[in-house]
C-alpha cells in the first residue's frame, strides 16, 4: 500500500442487482457538471458527452429475454493509464486518489482517452463552451469550467462538492463524515444503487460494502486497481 | 556490364553533369513546383478550417481518438528512416555504390522528419497551445510530463532532425564549395555563407572524413530509438493490440522497409529529371533490390511472428480486434501483405527485375501503400475494439484529414523538388573520389585501377 497522504480515498459502490437502468444518475451529472447537451447527430457520431453512460446488455434467447444494466463512470484507477501518457499533466492523480482533469492545462492529445481501457474520457469535439442555447446558460454552475473545445473532460467524482465538504468540515475542525458528501449520480439514484464513500475509512457505508462477496471491478485483470466497485449477485438472471 | 562509367571525364565535366540540377528552372519545373504548391495551400486551408472550427469535422470519435493524421506521422517518420541510416551504413561499410545516392537519401529524411513532426501537432485538439509540450521555464513552475510516451516522442524526433540536418549538411560541404566555385549572382552569397570558407586543403579533408564517419556512427542509434520511441507511442499503452513488445524493432524494421523503398523510388525521379543515368546504374538498384529483399523478409517475419503469437494465446479481447481488422479491412489487409510481403519478396528474387527500373518503380510505391496500410491498421482497429464492447466504433477518414494528408504529400515534395534546383543533389566529391580513386595507376610495367576491392 502506497502512503497515504491524504485521509480520504473516495470511492464508490455500484449494486447492479439494484440498478434498474432509469438513467437518473446521467441526467443529474449532466446538470451537476456543466456537462454539454448534444445534438442528436453528435451521439450518433459517438461524440456525446455524457460522463457516466448506462451500458445496456441484452442476455438470453427470445422469447427469454433479460436486461441487464451496469452504469459505467470514471473508475478513478489507482494505477490510471490515463495519468502517464499525458505529456502536460492535464491528467493526474491528487492525494485523494481521484484522477483529476486540469481543463486549462489540456493540450488535446486524446492520448488518455486512447488508454482508458473504460473509455470514459470525453472528448470535445464541437465547441459547446460558446453553444449553450440560450435560457439554458443560465444553469451553468459557476464552480466548475464549462470546457472549450478541444480539451478531455470526463467524471471528477464532483470534485466541487468535495472540495465544499471539506472546507465546510475543516472550518470546523473534523473530516468529512460518511454520507456527508456525494457526487450528482449517488444523490440522484433512486434505488440507491450507487453508494459514494471514502475507502480509506473501512466503517464508511461505501467500504462495508466494497467488502462484499458479491463485489467485483471492472477489468481487474489489467491491474488498474480501480476505485469503483460493482457488486453482482450470481444465480438470478434478471437484474 | 559496365557499372560506373569508365573514360576518365575532366573535373568540370564531372562537375558539370552532377551539377545538372542546379541549372536555371524550366518552365517543367515552375509548372510542377506550382501544381505541389497548389496542393499544399489545399492542405493548409483544411489545417485552418480544422484549427477555426472545431475537431467534429474529422472522423474521430469516442472510442477512436486517434486516426489519419497519426498515421501520417508514424509513415514519414518511418520513411525518414532509411535516408539516413541507408546513408550511415553504406558509408560505414565502405559501400562505393552508395556514393551517387546518398544526397537524395539524406536529404529525403530531413523533409520526412520536417513533416511527419508536424502531425502530432497538426492533431492536437487545441493546437495553439502545443508550447505546453516544451519544457520551458515558466512562473507557474509547470513542466512536461516525461513519464509520456509523447515527450519523449518530441525529445527524439527533435534530436532526429537536428542530427539528420548536420549529417545532410556536412556531406554537402565540400559540394557547395564546389557549387560555390561556378555560382554567380545570389547563388554564389548563399553558397558562400553555407560552405564555409571550404578550400579543400588536406587538413580539411582529413577532418571531414572523420566527421563524417563519426557522424555515421552516431546516426544510426538515433535513427533506430526514434522509431523504437513511435512505436513505444503504442506499446506502452494497455489498447489490445498494441501493448506488445514486439512493437519496437517491428516498427524500426517497417520504417527501414518503408524508407529503403521511398529512397529507391527518389533514385528513379531523379535519375529520370536530371539525366543521370550515368551515375544511377542498374548496379544502384540491383544492390538496393538486395536490401529492401532483405528487408521484406525480416519485416514478413516480424508480422508474421506478431499475429502468430497473438492467435496461439487466442485472448480474446486480442483476438477480438484481429478478428474486426480481417473482416471489416479485408481488402487493404490483403493489399498490404501482398504489397509488403509476397509480391516483393517473390520479385526481388530475380536479378532481372532488381535491374529493371520501371519494375522497381512500381514496385517500390506498392510497398510505400502498404505501409501506410500497415499503419492504418495497426492504429484504427485496436482503437475500435478496445476493453468495452459498448463502446467500440469505427472510423474513416473526412476531406479535412484526407485533404492535410495531400498536403504533406505535396509539401514533401514540394521541399524536395526546391531542394533539388537549390542544392547539389548527387554527392559531387564522393563521386569523383572514387572516380580518382578508380583511375588507373603505374605498376610495374602494367596499369592497375587504384581502388582495391569490389565494385
Amino acid at each position: 500500500m502506497e502512503k497515504m497522504t491524504s485521509p480520504y480515498k473516495w470511492g464508490m459502490v455500484i449494486d447492479l442487482d439494484r440498478c434498474t437502468g432509469c438513467g437518473a444518475c446521467v441526467v443529474a451529472c449532466q446538470a451537476e457538471n456543466n456537462v454539454a447537451i448534444c445534438a442528436k447527430k453528435e451521439v450518433a457520431e459517438g461524440r456525446n458527452m455524457h460522463w457516466l453512460r448506462i451500458e445496456r446488455f441484452w442476455v438470453g434467447e427470445y422469447p427469454d429475454v433479460r436486461v441487464r444494466f451496469l452504469p459505467v463512470l470514471c473508475q478513478h484507477c489507482h494505477d490510471a493509464p490515463c495519468e502517464p501518457v499525458c505529456p502536460v499533466y492535464a491528467s493526474y492523480h491528487n492525494p485523494d486518489g481521484l484522477n483529476g482533469q486540469v481543463y486549462n492545462r489540456c493540450v488535446g492529445t486524446r492520448y488518455c482517452g486512447n488508454n482508458c481501457p473504460y473509455a470514459v474520457r470525453v472528448f470535445n469535439f464541437y465547441d459547446h463552451e460558446h453553444a449553450w442555447p440560450k435560457p439554458l446558460d443560465n444553469q451553468l454552475s459557476p464552480d466548475i469550467t464549462v470546457r472549450s473545445r478541444g480539451v478531455m473532460e470526463k467524471c471528477t467524482f464532483c470534485i466541487q462538492r468535495i472540495r465544499r465538504a471539506k472546507e465546510e468540515a475543516k472550518g470546523e475542525g473534523r473530516l468529512i463524515r460518511d454520507g456527508e458528501v456525494q457526487p450528482a449520480c449517488a444523490q440522484t439514484c433512486p434505488s440507491e444503487a450507487l453508494v459514494f464513500g471514502n475507502m480509506a475509512d473501512p466503517a464508511s457505508r461505501a467500504a462495508r460494502l466494497a467488502r462484499s462477496p458479491r463485489r467485483f471491478r471492472l477489468l481487474e485483470h489489467l491491474g488498474t486497481h480501480p476505485s469503483v466497485y460493482y457488486l453482482k449477485g450470481g444465480g438470478r438472471e434478471h437484474v | 556490364m559496365s557499372e560506373l562509367p569508365v573514360p576518365a571525364k575532366s573535373a568540370t565535366q564531372l562537375n558539370d553533369e552532377m551539377l545538372s540540377s542546379l541549372r536555371p528552372p524550366t518552365l517543367r519545373w515552375y509548372v510542377l513546383a506550382f501544381l505541389l504548391g497548389a496542393v499544399v495551400a489545399w492542405g493548409l486551408y483544411a489545417f485552418t478550417y480544422l484549427v477555426t472550427t472545431d475537431m467534429s469535422c474529422t472522423g474521430l470519435d469516442r472510442p477512436v481518438m486517434w486516426g489519419i493524421f497519426i498515421v501520417n506521422f508514424v509513415f514519414w517518420i518511418g520513411l525518414s528512416h532509411s535516408g539516413t541510416m541507408v546513408s550511415a551504413i553504406l558509408r560505414l561499410s565502405q559501400a562505393n555504390w552508395r556514393r551517387p545516392i546518398l544526397r537524395a537519401a539524406e536529404a529525403m529524411t530531413v523533409f520526412t522528419v520536417a513533416v511527419g513532426g508536424l502531425f502530432p501537432l497538426i492533431h492536437l485538439g487545441r493546437n495553439w497551445v502545443f508550447f505546453y509540450l516544451i519544457p520551458y521555464p515558466n512562473q507557474r513552475g509547470l513542466w512536461p510530463n516525461f513519464r509520456s510516451a509523447l515527450l519523449w516522442d518530441a525529445m527524439a524526433i527533435t534530436t532526429y532532425i537536428i542530427g539528420s540536418s548536420l549529417f545532410l549538411y556536412l556531406g554537402m560541404l565540400p559540394d557547395l564549395a564546389v557549387a560555390r566555385d561556378r555560382a554567380k549572382g545570389w547563388r554564389l552569397k548563399l553558397y558562400t555563407v553555407l560552405a564555409m570558407g571550404w578550400r579543400g586543403t588536406a587538413r580539411e579533408w582529413l577532418i571531414f572524413h572523420k566527421a563524417s564517419t563519426l557522424m555515421a556512427a552516431l546516426i544510426i542509434p538515433v535513427a533506430v530509438s526514434v522509431h523504437s520511441i513511435v512505436a513505444w507511442d503504442f506499446a506502452v499503452t494497455v489498447i489490445p493490440g498494441w501493448h506488445s513488445t514486439i512493437f519496437p524493432p517491428y516498427f524500426v524494421i517497417g520504417a527501414i522497409h518503408s524508407g529503403v523503398a521511398a529512397v529507391i523510388t527518389l533514385m528513379i525521379i531523379i535519375r529520370k529529371a536530371f539525366h543521370l543515368e550515368e551515375y544511377l546504374t542498374p548496379l544502384h538498384f540491383d544492390n538496393m533490390g538486395k536490401l529492401q529483399l532483405v528487408i521484406a523478409l525480416l519485416w514478413s517475419y516480424a508480422y508474421f511472428v506478431e499475429v502468430q503469437t497473438t492467435w496461439y494465446a487466442h485472448e480474446p479481447i486480442e483476438w477480438e480486434v484481429y478478428g474486426f481488422m480481417a473482416h471489416k479491412y479485408t481488402f487493404i489487409l490483403l493489399l498490404m501483405l501482398f504489397g509488403n510481403a509476397i509480391l516483393p519478396i517473390i520479385v526481388l528474387c530475380f536479378k532481372r527485375f532488381r535491374r529493371s527500373i520501371p519494375v522497381m518503380l512500381a514496385l517500390t510505391l506498392l510497398i510505400n501503400v502498404g505501409m501506410f496500410i500497415e499503419r492504418f491498421l495497426i492504429i484504427v482497429p485496436s482503437l475500435s475494439h478496445k476493453n468495452m464492447p459498448f463502446v467500440w466504433g469505427t472510423y474513416s477518414p473526412t476531406w479535412v484529414e484526407l485533404s492535410v494528408t495531400a498536403g504533406a504529400f505535396a509539401g514533401f515534395a514540394l521541399m524536395y523538388t526546391l531542394f533539388a534546383k537549390t542544392f547539389p543533389m548527387v554527392a559531387v566529391t564522393d563521386v569523383r573520389e572514387y572516380e580518382s580513386q578508380k583511375a588507373l595507376v603505374p605498376l610495374g610495367r602494367t596499369r592497375v585501377p587504384s581502388l582495391v576491392g569490389k565494385e
